[in-house]
C-alpha cells in the first residue's frame, strides 16, 4: 500500500515510504519534522497549513502527499537565511502583525505569493488577497499594515535587498 | 526611582522571532518519543442513554493498545470536573465527568477513548466503536427547556432550572411611575464558537515510578489545571507539573479544565506511555466551550428629557447539557449591566437553563458583552423614542468626573473615569455633526449611512481577592518573582499565563524601569507550574493590573535591597542612597556610583554583605489591589447598508479607549484590533446554530463565519489615560475592550442605517438577508 515520496523541502531531499492518504501538511509536520506549518482547521478554511509548492501557494492540507512528488517546497522555516529574517518575516515583527502566532506561518507565506504576483498591491488587494487565510488576533489591521511595509522593501529598486528565497 | 523610559514605549516584541520563523512550539510541535495517540469517540445523540458500547472490534485493528469507556474510567475520578460558584452560590448542577457514563447530553460529549500507536489508528478503530443510545427527546431552546412537559437532562435535579435570581436595588416601581416613556425589548445574544486558530491539544507523561505527571496542555489555566488534575487523579500536587507551551489563542475557550487533560492523564497513568490528544476542528466546534447564548429582555423606565430612570432587565443563560467550569461566569453581566451611567433603579434577574448543547463558559468578554450590548440599546431606544440625538442622551445619563469613585446600585465602585473626554474625542474624530449631515444627503439618494456609538465601562483587573473569592469562589491576586542573577542579568516569573499578549516583553519593560536593567537582559517566564509559587492564570483582561504590578512591585523590593547593598559598599547610610537607572550612588556624588551587576556580585559573595543580611537579589510577590479597574472608552461605527443586497459595509471604525496607563501601546492597539473584530464578528457573521434534535448546524469554518481580512476596515484608534488608582503601575486592562465595545457600536449603526424602514432593532447576527428583508417587508416602503 506505502507509496514512494521524493520532494526537496527548504533545499532538502526527503525520501519516504508513505501512506497513500497521509496528507501533505501532515508529511511536513511528522514526517520531514517541520512543525512551522500548522494545522488549524479541515476544512481547508484557515489556511495556516500555507507552503509554496513549486512557486504556488497552496494549503498544505488539500494535497496529499503523494501528489507533491518530485516538487520543491518551501515551509516557513525555509525563509530566513541564518539569522537574517525575510522580509515579510522582519515586517511582521516591526509592525506587530501577530499575537498568538499560530496563524503567522501560513499568513506570512501567502502573502509572500500575494507579493510575488503584486509587488505593489492596495490595501483592498491585501485584504482580498488575504481571504483564505484566518487570523483571530489580530483583526488582519496589522498583518496589513506588515504586507504594505514588506512590500516597500521587497520591491524591486528598493534600497534594502530583500534575501532571495532558499527554495 | 529612574524616569520612566520602557513604559510607554512601543517596543517591538521578544516573542516574535521565533514564531514568524515557526520555530515556536504549541503542543502538537513538541518532541517526543513512544507516543500514544488518543482519539476520543463522541456522542452523536444530543440526549441518549448508552445502553452499551461494542468495542471488541476496534480492539482487534492494528496499532490499538486499549479501549476505555465512562464505565471502565468512573472508579479513577477522585473528583467530578471543578463548578465554580460565580455569581450564584444556590444553583444547582450536576456531577459531570470527564467522559459519559451512562447518559449524554450533548452531541460531542466524549463516550469512549482509543489508545494506539499513531493518530490515524486510533480514529480507524474508533469508528469501529459501536455505541448502543436509547434516544431520547431533546432540547435546545432556552424557554423551551423549562416549558412544562420539556424532557428533562439532569432526573436529579427535577427540571432544567439551575437558577432564577434576583439583582436588584433602588425603587424599581417608583421609577416606573415617574416615567414618560417605557419600552420593552427583547434583545438576543446568540450562541458563538470562539475558534481559536490553534484548537485544544494534551501531552500528558506520567512517570510510573517517580508517580509524576507532567502535562503541557493549550490552556490559559496551567495552575488551575494542576490543582484539579492532582484533586481528580489522587495524585500530590507537589508531583503534577503543567506547562502552557506556545498557546495559539484562548479567547475564554481555554479557560477551564477539561476532560481530555484529565483523560491524557489516566491513560498515560495506566499505559506507563506519553499520550497525546489533538484536537481538530471538527472536534473543537463541538467540544470546546461556547460562549454567550443569552436572551436578555428589557424594560426600561425614562423621562422625554432622555433622563433613564430604571431598568428591568432578565438575563436567561444556555448553560448547555452541563454547568461548566465557569458556565455561571455571565452572570457578571447584570452586575455591570448600569454601564457607564447613573438611574434610580435596578430591578435584575438572571436565569440558568440546562439544555441538549455545548457548554457556554466565557467568551471574550463574558458577561461584560451582554451587559454592554443591553445599555447601549437601552441608549440607542431611548434616543429613537425621545428624538433625542444619542450623543445627547449619553451624556444626560453619564456618571461625571466628580461622581467618581462611583458606586453603583448593586454596590460595585468604579475607580476612576470622565467618560465624556473619551466621547468628545471620538465625536471630533469623526466630525459627528457633518457625519449627520452627510448621512441626511445619502438618504435623500436612497443610500443608508448608520452611526453608532459605543460608551463602555469595563470592570476588569480581576480582581481583588475578597470580593472574587466572595462573587467566584476564588481569591484571585497577582503573582512575580524578580531574581537578579550573579551577572546582574534578572529573571522575572509571572502568575499570568499569556497566549498572544505578549507579557514577555511588556513584563520586561516593567521591571526594566525599575531596576535599569536593559530589557534584553530580562528573561519573563511564565505557563509552567513547575516554576514559581502560584499563579492565577489570564483571563477577564487581568494580566496587567494584577500580575504586571506585582512585578512592579517585586522589582521594587529588589530595588530596596539593592540599595541596602549599595548603602553597605559606599559605605554610606542608606536614605543617602539615590538608585537610578542601574546604578547606586550617594546623593550628588553620581560619579562613584556602584551598578545592579556589582550589587548582584555582592549579593552572592555574601561576606561582602552587612551583618545579617541573607544572600541573593530576589523578591517574590502576591498582589492583592484594592479594587477592580475600571476602563473605558468610546466607540463610532459608521455603516452603509446596500438597499439591493442588504449586505453592510463598515466605512470607519473609530475608538478611543482609556486603559490607564499604556505599558506597550503597540502591543494595547493590537488588543484592541483583535477584540473589535472579534465583536464584529457576533455583529455581522457568527451564529452557533442547532436544530431541533441537537445537531449543530455550523459544524465547521464553512459555516460558522468568521471575519476575514476582506470584511474588515482598518480602524482608527486613539487614547485618553487616566492612571487606576488602585495599583502602582496605573494600569488598566484592555483584552476584552474592543469586543465589548464593538458589537453594540455596529448594531446601533445597523438599526440606525435602517432607521427610514421603521426598524428599531436588528437581531444578530445582522446578515444581508436579514437586513434585506427588513428593508422590503412592505415591497420596501419606509416608515
Amino acid at each position: 500500500m506505502r507509496r514512494r515520496v521524493a520532494v526537496t523541502i527548504n533545499g532538502t531531499k526527503h525520501e519516504h515510504e508513505v501512506e497513500p492518504r497521509l496528507l501533505l501538511v501532515h508529511y511536513i509536520r511528522d514526517v520531514a519534522g517541520l512543525t512551522g506549518t500548522h494545522v488549524g482547521c479541515d476544512t481547508s478554511n484557515c489556511g495556516a497549513c500555507t507552503v509554496e509548492l513549486d512557486g504556488h501557494s497552496v494549503k498544505s492540507c488539500t494535497m496529499f502527499a503523494v501528489q507533491a512528488d518530485g516538487t520543491q517546497i518551501t515551509t516557513i522555516e525555509g525563509l530566513a537565511q541564518g539569522t537574517a529574517l525575510h522580509p515579510l518575516q522582519q515586517a511582521f515583527w516591526d509592525e506587530h502583525g501577530l499575537q498568538c502566532g499560530f496563524c503567522t506561518p501560513g499568513m506570512i507565506m501567502a502573502a509572500k505569493q500575494l507579493l510575488e504576483r503584486n509587488p505593489n498591491p492596495t490595501e483592498q488587494e491585501i485584504r482580498v488577497g488575504l481571504e483564505g487565510n484566518l487570523c483571530r488576533c489580530t483583526g488582519y489591521h496589522n498583518i496589513v499594515k506588515s504586507i504594505q511595509a514588506a512590500a516597500k522593501v521587497m520591491a524591486p529598486g528598493a534600497e534594502r535587498k530583500a534575501p532571495a528565497s532558499v527554495s | 526611582m529612574a524616569i520612566s523610559q520602557m513604559v510607554g514605549a512601543s517596543i517591538k516584541r521578544r516573542e516574535d522571532p521565533r514564531l514568524v520563523t515557526g520555530t515556536g512550539s504549541y503542543v502538537d510541535d513538541l518532541p517526543q518519543t513512544a507516543l500514544v495517540y488518543m482519539h476520543v469517540v463522541r456522542s452523536s445523540e444530543a440526549h441518549a442513554r448508552i445502553l452499551g458500547i461494542e468495542t471488541s472490534r476496534a480492539k482487534e485493528a492494528d496499532g490499538v493498545l486499549a479501549i476505555l469507556t465512562g464505565k471502565d474510567l468512573k472508579p479513577e475520578f477522585g473528583a467530578p470536573l471543578p463548578v465554580t460558584v460565580c455569581f450564584v452560590p444556590d444553583k444547582k448542577y450536576p456531577n459531570h465527568y470527564p467522559i459519559a457514563i451512562d447518559k449524554v447530553h450533548y452531541v460531542g460529549e466524549p463516550v469512549a477513548i482509543v489508545l494506539a500507536s499513531s493518530r490515524a489508528a486510533a480514529e480507524d478503530a474508533g469508528e469501529r466503536i459501536e455505541v448502543k443510545y436509547q434516544s431520547l427527546p431533546a432540547v435546545v431552546d432556552i424557554e423551551k427547556a423549562i416549558a412544562a412537559g420539556a424532557p428533562v437532562l439532569h432526573e436529579e435535579l427535577g427540571s432544567n432550572l439551575s437558577y432564577d435570581v434576583k439583582f436588584a436595588a433602588g425603587d424599581i416601581e417608583a421609577a416606573f411611575k415617574e416615567a414618560d416613556i417605557t419600552i420593552k425589548q427583547r434583545l438576543i445574544q446568540q450562541r458563538l464558537i470562539p475558534i481559536a486558530i490553534e484548537p485544544r491539544g494534551v501531552l500528558a507523561d506520567y512517570k510510573t515510578f517517580a508517580n509524576k505527571l507532567t502535562v503541557w496542555s493549550s490552556t490559559q489555566i496551567p495552575h488551575f489545571v494542576k490543582v484539579w488534575l492532582a484533586v481528580i487523579l489522587g495524585i500530590s500536587e507537589s508531583n503534577v507539573r503543567v506547562v502552557a507551551p506556545e498557546v495559539g489563542g484562548g479567547f475564554g475557550s481555554k479557560i477551564r479544565v477539561y476532560p481530555e487533560e484529565i483523560l491524557t492523564a489516566l491513560a498515560s497513568r495506566r499505559l506507563g506511555r506519553p499520550v497525546k490528544w489533538i484536537e481538530d476542528r471538527n472536534e473543537n466546534v463541538k467540544a470546546t466551550h461556547h460562549g454567550r447564548d443569552q436572551i436578555w429582555d428589557v424594560e426600561i423606565a425614562a423621562k422625554k428629557d432622555g433622563t433613564v430612570l430604571g431598568i428591568r432587565p432578565t438575563q436567561w443563560l444556555n448553560l448547555g447539557g452541563y454547568c461548566s467550569q465557569f458556565g455561571t461566569f455571565q452572570v457578571l453581566g447584570m452586575l455591570v449591566a448600569q454601564g457607564a451611567y447613573k438611574m434610580k433603579a435596578f430591578d435584575g434577574r438572571a436565569v440558568g437553563v440546562f439544555t441538549n448543547t455545548t457548554p457556554t463558559d466565557a467568551y471574550r468578554g463574558a458577561g461584560r458583552p451582554e451587559a454592554t450590548y443591553l445599555i447601549e440599546r437601552v441608549m440607542d431606544l431611548v434616543a429613537r423614542e425621545t428624538g433625542i440625538d444619542p450623543v445627547e442622551v449619553r451624556r444626560k445619563n453619564f456618571v461625571r468626573a466628580e461622581d467618581q469613585p462611583f458606586t453603583t446600585l448593586l454596590g460595585l465602585t468604579y475607580d476612576s473615569g470622565d467618560y465624556t473626554i473619551t466621547l468628545d474625542k471620538a465625536l471630533a474624530m469623526v466630525d459627528y455633526k457633518a457625519l449627520r449631515r452627510e448621512q441626511a444627503e445619502k438618504r435623500k439618494q436612497g443610500k443608508y449611512m448608520g452611526i453608532g456609538l459605543c460608551t463602555y465601562i469595563e470592570i476588569c483587573g480581576l480582581g481583588p481577592a475578597a470580593p472574587t473569592q466572595a462573587a467566584t469562589g476564588v481569591s484571585l491576586w497577582g503573582m512575580s518573582v524578580v531574581n537578579v542573577h550573579f551577572t546582574g542579568k534578572a529573571t522575572v516569573i509571572i502568575g499570568s499565563s499569556p497566549h498572544g499578549q505578549g507579557h514577555e516583553t511588556t513584563y520586561a519593560q516593567v521591571a526594566s524601569d525599575v531596576l535599569g536593567i536593559p530589557v534584553e537582559d530580562i528573561d519573563v517566564q511564565h505557563g509552567d507550574t513547575a516554576i514559581g509559587p502560584m499563579g492565577m492564570d489570564t483571563y477577564g483582561s487581568r494580566s496587567t493590573a494584577l500580575d504586571g504590578n506585582a512585578v512592579h512591585i517585586s522589582a521594587m523590593k529588589v530595588q530596596e535591597k539593592a540599595r541596602k547593598i549599595a548603602a553597605h559598599l559606599l559605605e554610606a547610610a542608606e536614605g543617602d542612597i539615590v538608585y537610578e537607572n542601574g546604578k547606586a550612588f550617594v546623593k550628588g556624588t553620581p560619579s562613584k556610583a556602584v551598578t545592579i551587576q556589582e550589587v548582584a556580585v555582592a549579593a552572592f559573595q555574601t561576606s561582602r554583605l552587612p551583618k545579617g543580611m541573607e544572600g541573593g537579589l530576589e523578591a517574590t510577590t502576591f498582589f492583592d489591589p484594592t479594587n477592580f479597574v475600571w476602563p473605558f472608552g468610546a466607540h463610532i461605527c459608521v455603516v452603509e447598508v446596500d438597499a439591493e443586497t442588504g449586505a453592510t459595509r463598515i466605512l470607519r471604525y473609530v475608538a478611543v479607549d482609556d486603559c490607564g496607563t499604556r505599558i506597550n501601546p503597540m502591543v494595547v492597539d493590537g488588543q484592541l484590533h483583535g477584540g473589535i473584530a472579534q465583536g464584529i464578528g457576533q455583529a455581522l457573521f457568527e451564529e452557533g446554530v442547532y436544530d431541533e434534535a441537537g445537531q449543530l448546524r455550523t459544524g465547521s469554518l464553512v459555516d460558522y463565519l468568521i471575519p476575514t481580512a476582506s470584511d474588515l476596515p482598518s480602524f482608527e484608534l486613539a487614547a485618553t489615560i487616566t492612571p487606576s488608582p488602585v495599583n502602582p503601575l496605573g494600569t488598566k486592562g484592555i483584552g476584552e475592550a474592543g469586543t465589548i465595545a464593538s458589537t453594540p457600536a455596529v448594531m446601533n449603526a445597523i438599526v440606525d442605517a435602517l432607521e427610514p424602514f421603521g426598524v428599531k432593532d436588528v437581531a444578530m447576527p445582522a446578515t444581508p438577508q436579514k437586513l434585506w428583508q427588513l428593508m422590503h417587508r412592505n415591497g420596501g416602503t419606509k416608515r
